[in-house]
């Protein structure tokens, strides 16, 4: 039995086509379409609805500690509002899920998870905890919406103050309104374009939906779904759990290194990271040279030998060809290297490319 | 949507036309909308053989693979090579991007007439 995200009717009312997804039914698209969807967010402005995502808090004296001691990254050193990347690894290294911790105030974090690990994430973490840390899943309370897009801030303005508004790349401001409603507005998303997530009760959900819409209409501002959603990430090199990562994948193969403070004094999984050493494995980026379309779980061949599997996979709508990510074995990693992918019986020539396939200018 | 009333219809949704001996094949208006964003297309080569119910071929849209079933037994003769290069067109206008023409047509699936294929869809 899935769930609906408090946008469910108004998604439906614009037409919107309704699949399951992480344990929701969402919108795939539009009737606009995957591609004009993704095209609107690289040249203007897209709105999703990610209310899937879950949020759970860490509160208390000992929160920041058991952060330190759950998480990959460092929270040490971070001010109020700020956001921060990172994977939550098992003992074996391998990836329970990526995250955002942001802080709220000493002593007060927020933690944005996947939709699909929310449950498995919930659990990881009260079975983890120590201390004196109160770890408490409030998904069901919040709805969250994403703006992105070149216009996006264009946009935001018509409906709140410039201060209320983060500066910086992963910043947040608490407490303030967008549209006379409460919400977060956290400078981030998942689509490699400027933009912010708003978190909000779930009772404005479809009041501030409507607002952004209304304000961004000069602006080009269109719903957008799933489909685009994914595609922009995989333009952006964005790894998505369950792809790029798993519970047997560690994030250092994943290539998150940036997000893997080994020299932090202990976090879970640290000891078999450092046991295992440096990965033989790693993720690159594919770009499909002639034609045909690679999807996930693929089989990636050098000169006929197997090297690898392919981890996502699209036709990309803004660059204009196909790409796909893949852990292959590091020795065949180099950009500009020739690899061949087996697509239904017929093998499929890629080169690999350097990541991020698009990076705004 | 549209329903072509002068073409047959296949429960796989590709939409046949013949003259003089030669059938034409592609996919429907309502198989476009459903399968959203074409992006890319494979089709067989001239004098390859096709066959009721077997897979000729194959569109992609961005989320998706789905291939196209054949609606006759026969021999390509000539394939679409414009919509190679412009998967979009199908979108754009299903009944006038079609995908292969095929003679020496010696079996053909049961087809639906427009009304009939129309009523099939509403299901």
């Amino acid at each position: 039995m899935e769930l609906k995200t408090p946008l469910y009717d108004a998604h439906v009312k614009a037409g919107g086509k309704i699949v399951p997804f992480g344990g929701y039914l969402l919108p795939v698209q539009y009737e606009t379409g995957i591609i004009k969807e993704h095209m609107a967010v690289r040249t203007q402005a897209g709105l999703f609805d990610v209310s899937h995502m879950g949020e759970i808090l860490f509160q208390g004296p000992d929160a920041l500690e058991n952060l330190q001691h759950m998480m990959t990254n460092s929270f040490k050193n971070m001010v109020d509002g700020q956001a921060r990347y990172s994977p939550m690894c098992n003992e074996q290294g391998g990836t329970v899920d990526d995250l955002i911790v942001y802080k709220k105030a000493d002593n007060d974090y927020f933690v944005v998870v996947n939709a699909s690990n929310k449950d498995k994430d919930y659990a990881w973490m009260k079975a983890h905890q120590f201390g004196d840390v109160q770890i408490t899943d409030v998904s069901a309370d919040y709805a969250q919406i994403a703006l992105q897009g070149p216009k996006a801030i264009e946009i935001l303005r018509k409906l709140t103050a410039e201060e209320n508004i983060p500066s910086k790349y992963y910043y947040a401001t608490f407490d303030t309104e967008v549209a006379g409603m409460p919400c977060i507005l956290s400078k981030t998303g998942y689509t490699g374009e400027d933009g912010v997530e708003i978190y909000l009760p779930k009772d404005y959900a479809e009041k501030m939906w409507d607002s952004l819409l209304e304000a961004g209409k000069e602006e080009g501002l269109i719903p957008c779904g799933l489909g685009a959603r994914d595609t922009l990430r995989m333009e952006a090199a964005m790894p998505l759990y369950g792809h790029e990562m798993d519970d047997e994948i560690s994030p250092l193969e994943t290539g998150l290194n940036f997000a893997v403070k080994m020299k932090k004094s202990d976090f879970i999984g640290k000891k078999a990271m450092e046991e295992k050493g440096e990965p033989t494995i790693c993720r690159v980026g594919l770009k499909v040279v002639k034609r045909g379309i690679i999807r996930e779980h693929e089989t990636v061949f050098y000169q006929g030998q197997e090297i690898g599997h392919t981890t996502s996979g699209t036709h990309c709508p803004y660059l204009g060809y196909p790409i796909a990510m893949a852990l292959i074995d590091k020795n065949y990693a180099d950009p500009g290297t020739i690899l061949e992918v087996e697509v239904r019986g017929r093998m499929i020539e890629a080169e690999v490319v350097a990541l991020p396939f698009y990076k705004r200018g | 949507m549209e329903f072509r009333a002068e073409l047959k219809y296949s429960q796989d949704h590709e939409w046949v036309k013949e003259e003089d001996g030669v059938v034409t094949i592609g996919i429907s208006d309502f198989a476009q909308s459903q399968l959203g964003d074409l992006v890319y297309v494979n089709l067989p080569e001239v004098g390859d053989e096709v066959v009721v119910g077997e897979s000729f071929g194959d569109v992609e849209s961005v989320k998706a693979v789905s291939e196209v079933l054949s609606p006759v037994t026969g021999v390509v003769c000539e394939i679409n090579e414009e919509i190679l290069d412009a998967p979009e067109s199908i979108n754009e206008a299903a009944f006038d991007a079609w995908f292969i023409k095929v003679k020496d047509v010696t079996e053909y699936d049961e087809l639906m007439n427009a009304e009939e294929y129309e009523a099939f869809c509403a299901k």
